[in-house]
């Protein structure tokens, strides 16, 4: 035995072991380009979202402070935020400040910079989405292979009957059903001495429910893709010479169905969890969560540019690097992979 | 007296599907001696792959063995525990399959999956197996076959991969290795060397085969002995020789009159028999064959015959036998047999060319 040589068992040694240098040299290279590419990518998004702001109907100060504002008032406040100026001057003002790190000021929440606000929302939002992924990867993982294994039994059945019914309620009926099963009539149930709380959130038990609403659709999801993909997996060749070499139905469902069927769920867990970070807004506003969710929809009520702006280049960027991570994920776990 | 390996006793395997009963394995039996090779043959559909795949309790489903003995070494495979049959796969009997492309795992290292061949059994240690890893390969002609074994299929040819497998079929060291169609997804030049290498390996190690094609040029270069199979029957078996010189059922007769020349093997479709064999679940009355046999009697449509001895080693399922069909007739059902050349010409389905010549 050669002293130092890696474990079998050891599956990230020995994979790193096939990225050969030059593998390496190409994975850092792709990496830099794929950042790289954020950049116009981003301003895509920044011009779209702007295009978009301003041709929807209204203005910021329709309904500042629940009344009409004078005509006076309306022009000093388009004069203070620039909004006298033409569109595209607008424009290459904020590119040039967002080029300088620099996402200007809050309408809605006077003297607030909307870095600052995003980064008061990001715990929350941080929070949930997190957890969430944190109990979609075994739960909907495991349920899926489940079935697969116990295919047309009572397990796959219940499994699957739990995974339709996810699928097709949306967020804030489950959050709305939620509140009233387990906050509502549980506290009148036990006379308030065991319930989930649903008002004034914090991160602490106040968690339970939003994590849960929040999980439901991706679990049910990943559930059901891994299901399909084992069954496919199964049915192919190789699974059969793995029996026919005479391995154990551990090591044939470990080393041969799962490595291979477990791949293509990988690939949608970066969508995933930029769905659970940026689509948290439903769940943020049913369970009233000061998350960056939360901020996005009042910001678009009241026209908040700059909050609209800085809030979706966040996700857009979220959204690239999930992706990104998948990719690079892709690279490690299926080594037919070629980086284009 | 040879040494009785591996002795099938009336297999009967079925597939219970929708549309019936497919009687994919219809009371087939055969034996392997030790060290022997026995070629199967017969059409595509004819039951080979599945009384293969029976003999390792492979079948897939909705397919299962419903009766018969299958003895290998005087065990009954088919009444052994989940642990024996675990033990008895890839040790006692390999197997490798049609189309290397799909039977490895496409995500793990060449070397790794023939180790764990061995790593499965208690034949080698986990040290001997890593070293036998590089020996295996380097057997089956893999070339720097160190660096080779960290490779992943895709970085194999198609023959590179069904070296591969073989390799790992050799592994344990098996008693009896079956090769089901191990070149009819592979290149002439590369089928070729496959065969010469199975053929060296045999000859080297003394492993016992089991061949399966629909190739008649490669039972004659490797196998000693020929069993023919169609619609899930034996209908005639005995060694090659006299199965080449003097066959007696019009089935292997047609199958040795459509032998493809090497050269051509890729081609070997065996389009010169008229008609498809029978759907297995809803086979014709009497002898399987006769819809599409030459020299059919009144007998054959209702009765079906039983395998009779028509030599030494030799049996054949037919109530007519080669031998006594008179020379005039058999001249005749060379005449109107399609050969393969016309048959492509006519791009015609070749069981619509059946029914119309045989009105
Ligand atoms: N999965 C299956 N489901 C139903 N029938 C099957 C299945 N696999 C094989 N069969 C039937 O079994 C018969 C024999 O198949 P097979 O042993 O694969 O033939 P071959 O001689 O070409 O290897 C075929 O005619 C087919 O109808
Ligand atoms: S029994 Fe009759 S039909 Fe069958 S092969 Fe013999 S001659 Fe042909
Ligand atoms: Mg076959």
């Amino acid at each position: 035995m050669i002293a130092g040589r890696p474990n079998r068992g050891a599956l990230l040694p020995a994979r790193l072991s096939a990225l050969t240098d030059s593998r390496v040299g190409s994975l850092v290279f792709f990496i830099i380009r794929r950042i790289l590419w954020m950049i116009p990518i981003v301003f895509f998004v920044i011009l779209i979202t702007f295009l978009l702001m301003h041709l929807a109907q209204g203005s910021p100060w329709d309904k500042a402070g629940g009344r009409q504002l004078s005509a006076a008032v309306v022009n000093n406040l388009n004069i203070k935020y620039g909004l006298n100026k033409p569109e595209y001057q607008q424009f290459e003002l904020y590119v040039w400040n967002v080029l300088h790190f620099d996402f200007g000021l809050s309408y809605q929440y006077e003297g607030k910079t909307v870095t600052g606000l995003i980064a008061e929302g990001i715990p929350y939002t941080a929070t949930l989405g997190v957890l969430a992924f944190i109990i979609i990867v075994p739960v909907g993982v495991g349920l899926g292979v489940l079935a697969a294994l116990r295919q047309n039994t009572r397990v796959d059945y219940i499994t699957m009957g739990f995974a339709t019914a996810a699928a097709s309620f949306p967020n804030f009926v489950i959050g709305a059903l939620m509140v009233v099963v387990f906050s509502v009539l549980m506290a009148k149930w036990t006379q308030h001495s065991f319930f989930l709380p649903a008002a004034d959130f914090g991160l602490d038990d106040h968690l339970i429910m939003p994590v849960i609403t929040l999980a439901l659709l991706p679990i049910a999801y990943t559930a059901r893709l891994t299901r399909a993909s084992t069954l496919d997996t199964i049915r192919q060749d190789f699974i059969r010479t793995a029996w026919a070499k005479g391995l154990t139905e551990r090591l044939v469902v470990i080393k041969h169905v799962l490595k291979n069927s477990l791949i293509p769920v990988v690939t949608t867990l970066g969508p995933t969890f930029a769905f659970l970070v940026t689509g948290s807004l439903i769940v943020e506003t049913v369970f009233n969560i000061p998350g960056i969710g939360r901020a996005f929809v009042t910001a678009v009520e009241s026209r908040d540019y700059p909050m609209i702006l800085g809030t979706t280049i966040l996700f857009s960027i979220i959204i690239a690097i999930a992706n990104l991570v998948v990719d690079v994920t892709y690279v490690f776990i299926d080594p037919r992979v070629r980086l284009a | 007296m040879a040494q009785t390996l591996l002795q099938v006793e009336d297999l009967h395997t079925q597939f219970f599907t929708s549309r019936g009963v497919v009687r994919a394995v219809d009371g087939v039996s055969l034996h392997i001696d030790v060290g022997e090779t026995l070629g199967v043959v017969g059409e595509s559909g004819c039951g080979k792959t599945i009384t293969a795949l029976s003999i390792l309790r492979l079948v897939p489903d909705p397919g299962k063995i419903v009766s018969g003995r299958i003895l290998f070494r005087g065990n009954d495979v088919v009444k052994m525990d989940d642990d024996e049959i675990r033990d008895f796969r890839g040790n006692d009997v390999a197997m490798i399959f049609q189309d290397p492309m799909t039977s490895l795992n496409p995500v793990t290292r060449i070397g790794s999956q023939i180790e764990e061949a061995m790593t499965a059994h208690k034949r080698f240690t986990p040290e001997q197996a890593k070293s036998r890893v590089i020996e295996l390969l380097t057997r089956v002609r893999v070339p720097s076959a160190e660096t080779r074994a960290k490779d992943y299929p895709h970085q194999f040819s198609g023959g590179m991969r069904q070296r591969a497998m073989i390799a790992m079929g050799l592994a344990n060291e098996p008693s009896l290795l079956i090769a089901d169609e191990p070149t009819t997804a592979l290149d002439v030049t590369v089928q070729a060397q496959i065969i010469q290498l199975m053929k060296q390996l045999n000859r080297e190690l003394g492993t016992a085969m089991m061949l399966i094609t629909h190739n008649m040029a490669l039972v004659a270069s490797l196998c000693q002995r020929v069993v023919v199979m169609y619609a899930g029957r034996v209908v005639e078996e005995g060694p090659v020789e006299q199965i080449f010189k003097s066959p007696q059922h019009p089935y292997t007769w047609s199958l040795l009159r459509s032998v493809p020349r090497v050269d051509e093997a890729r081609k070997d479709r065996l389009v010169s028999i008229k008609g498809l064999p029978p759907d297995l679940s809803n086979p014709p009355p009497g002898c399987k064959f006769h819809p599409r046999c030459p020299f059919v009697i009144d007998r054959c449509r209702v009765e079906e015959p039983p395998l009779g001895e028509v030599g030494p080693d030799q049996v054949a399922r037919c109530w007519v036998l080669m031998r006594n069909v008179s020379e005039g007739d058999v001249a005749t059902a060379k005449q109107s047999s399609i050969s393969v050349a016309a048959a492509e010409n006519l791009k015609a389905p070749v069981a619509d060319i059946g029914t119309k010549s045989g009105s």
